[in-house]
């Protein structure tokens, strides 16, 4: 045999391939392994028939009014059929609710378009320029023939995305500033980003809410009024801001020094350094961090219900409120679960995605 | 002697109360190449990081190229325009292309057109020898060749005076040779101020106008390279190239 060629590659042994090998490895691979398989496999056997049952073999589908739900019990269909637009828009004048609904689907589709990588160009934001115009047009009216409905009106899913969307794009810029501000080296930058971020992060949201709405007011001159809607929006960004900071600082720290030393002896400028080298790097570490910031912001705009704002939550909890359809809570909150769910594992999923793109050709 | 280049007049650095630099003294003629070697903790890698001011002087004088170093930060951003630096774990930036990598400063720092500034790139990077590793991520790419990324990316810069940080000694034994012939090649059809911190005593015999022998932060010995090694002056600095040349 020649031993300067190398020698050929064989096959990996069969029983570590196929389905035994995966189980074997993956499922019964030592006592222990084995009893938390059965008992997962026993807790998914308990909880999946019986849900199955309450969502469709129990409830009658047919049937119409609470009385007939209360009858055949399980999930009642009928309440998401009676209530689905009130939760959806709220006290939303209810001819015009295709407003709102046409709103959503515009706001939505273009955050959609944001996150594709083919649309990351100059007219992005021609894009938002046009989608947002349109979503004011169609929410306020006014114009075109469209009646005005004031935003103390607006309510429901359309509203929950506003309060989110203005959130995180407001909130992710603010955030980076003041991340970059807390490692400045100029004492007063950082004295008053580091004094920003603890003060924020050591009040609840709810807190803020209620400041924002009670205190604000108080402050500002006679006859000088800022809306709800926008105060509450506020408050979120300002919240959200400080968490943004936070974890993007964590980012920052991550990178090697000689990150910094390489891009010094380039001769670039702080702000060059910081956009083309530093803040690239930094924040594809804490995207998991960043969108877990992003899907709490997303369930957190539910907490505007207690300054008396008609968001998505608060609509379910109106909907139930209805003598006719006393105590169908449940299928209220499944309803509006089911819709928060949708958009936070979108975006989860998304931020994987992402990842993984980011991540192409970069290592070894 | 011309007028230097670089010119450093009774330099001291603290790190806490740690005195690195003791009034260091030295003239760098243009075109001129010094290596710099010494015992670990001798100061000569702060020694040539103050000269891009990577690290900060605390009391004396550095003047390069007719410009001192204070803390006018224009003017450091126009000195390491001038001043190329290769570090000991190259420092390429890991998200970008090496193309993108070679392009970056000539764009943005000395505002090219890009294409003039890709077309530099290749011309560097065929002088490295890889020319066909342009569209990698450097984390695909060997230590040593990454290395040899990293001088072409300082090169792109068109820089009068290059400072090698140890250049070669995170690398696997087998691809210091290359490394080291790249920079031996530079020096030898360039005319460019070369200050490399190395221990290779092969390649400061063949390339170095002058050694420098540097110990507890103070310039010990500096002579020519046949006389630094056939006949070292200084007790300490015969049992360093005791150690290092066995």
């Amino acid at each position: 045999m020649d031993h300067t060629l190398p020698s050929a590659d064989r096959q990996p042994p069969r029983t570590d391939t196929g389905v035994i090998g995966w189980m074997r490895s993956r499922l019964f691979s030592s006592p222990l392994n084995a009893i938390l398989t059965i008992l997962a496999l026993w807790l998914l056997l308990l909880a999946i028939p019986a849900l199955i049952d309450y969502l469709f073999i129990k409830p009658d589908f047919a049937a119409t009014t609470a009385a007939q739900c209360r009858e055949t019990g399980g999930y009642c269909w009928a309440f998401v059929r009676e209530k689905h637009r009130l939760i959806l828009f709220g006290i939303y004048p209810y001819d015009e609710q295709w407003r709102p609904l046409l709103a959503s689907v515009i706001l939505v589709g273009a955050i959609v378009c944001s996150c594709i990588r083919w649309f990351w160009k100059p007219f992005l934001g021609l894009l938002w320029v046009v989608a947002l115009v349109a979503v004011g047009v169609l929410m306020w009216g006014g114009v075109l023939g469209l009646t005005y409905v004031e935003n103390a009106k607006w309510g429901g899913l359309p509203l929950t995305l506003i309060l989110s969307t203005f959130g995180i794009a407001f909130a992710f810029p603010f955030g980076l500033l003041l991340a970059l501000g807390r490692r400045s080296h100029m004492p007063g930058v950082k004295a008053v980003c580091v004094v920003y971020i603890e003060l924020i992060r050591g009040v609840p949201l709810v807190s803020l809410l209620f400041m924002s709405s009670v205190m604000l007011p108080l402050f500002l001159p006679e006859g000088f009024a800022i809306d709800k809607l926008l105060r509450a929006q506020i408050a979120i960004i300002l919240f959200a801001a400080a968490y943004v900071a936070e974890t993007v600082r964590g980012g920052l720290q991550a990178i090697p020094k000689g990150q910094y030393e390489g891009a010094d002896s380039l001769g670039l400028s702080y702000w060059q350094q910081m956009r083309k080298i530093i803040l690239p790097q930094a924040l594809k570490i804490v995207i998991p961090p960043l969108v877990g910031i992003f899907i709490s912001l997303f369930k957190d705009t539910s907490l505007v219900v207690i300054i008396g704002i008609f968001d998505l939550t608060q609509a379910a909890k109106a909907a139930v409120s209805d003598a006719v359809w006393r105590g169908f809570s449940t299928e209220s909150y499944l309803f509006i679960s089911l819709i928060y769910f949708i958009f936070c594992y979108s975006i989860s999923r998304y931020s994987l995605s992402l990842e993984r793109q980011l991540d192409q050709g970069q290592h070894r | 002697m011309s007028e230097p280049i670089i010119r450093l007049q009774n330099v001291n650095k603290w790190y806490g109360q740690f005195h690195v630099l003791k009034d260091l003294n030295l003239d760098v003629a243009p075109g001129e190449r010094i290596v710099i070697c010494g015992p670990s903790g001798s100061g000569k890698s702060t020694m040539i990081r103050c000269i891009n001011r990577l690290e900060e002087h605390q009391e004396g004088q550095i003047i390069v190229d007719g410009t001192e170093l204070t803390n006018d930060l224009k003017q450091i951003e126009a000195i390491r325009r001038d001043v190329g630096m290769v570090f000991q774990h190259f420092n390429l930036f890991p998200h970008m292309t090496v193309l993108e990598n070679l392009t970056l400063g000539p764009v943005w720092v000395l505002k090219r057109p890009k294409a003039e500034a890709e077309a530099t790139a290749m011309k560097y990077l065929d002088r490295v020898r890889i020319p066909e590793q342009a569209n990698k991520y450097p984390g695909q790419l060997s230590g040593g060749q990454q290395q040899r990324v990293a001088i072409a990316r300082s090169l792109c810069m068109n820089p009068k005076i290059m400072l090698f940080d140890e250049p070669t000694s995170a690398l696997d034994p087998e691809m210091v040779k290359e490394v080291l012939d790249v920079m031996v090649e530079l020096a030898e059809e360039t005319g460019m101020t070369m200050l490399c911190v190395t221990h290779e005593m092969g390649f400061a015999r063949k390339v170095a106008d002058r050694v420098i022998f540097m110990d507890h932060g103070e310039i010990i010995e500096q002579n020519a390279p046949d006389a630094f090694f056939d006949n070292p002056r200084n007790e300490r600095t015969k049992l360093f190239l005791s150690q290092i040349l066995h």
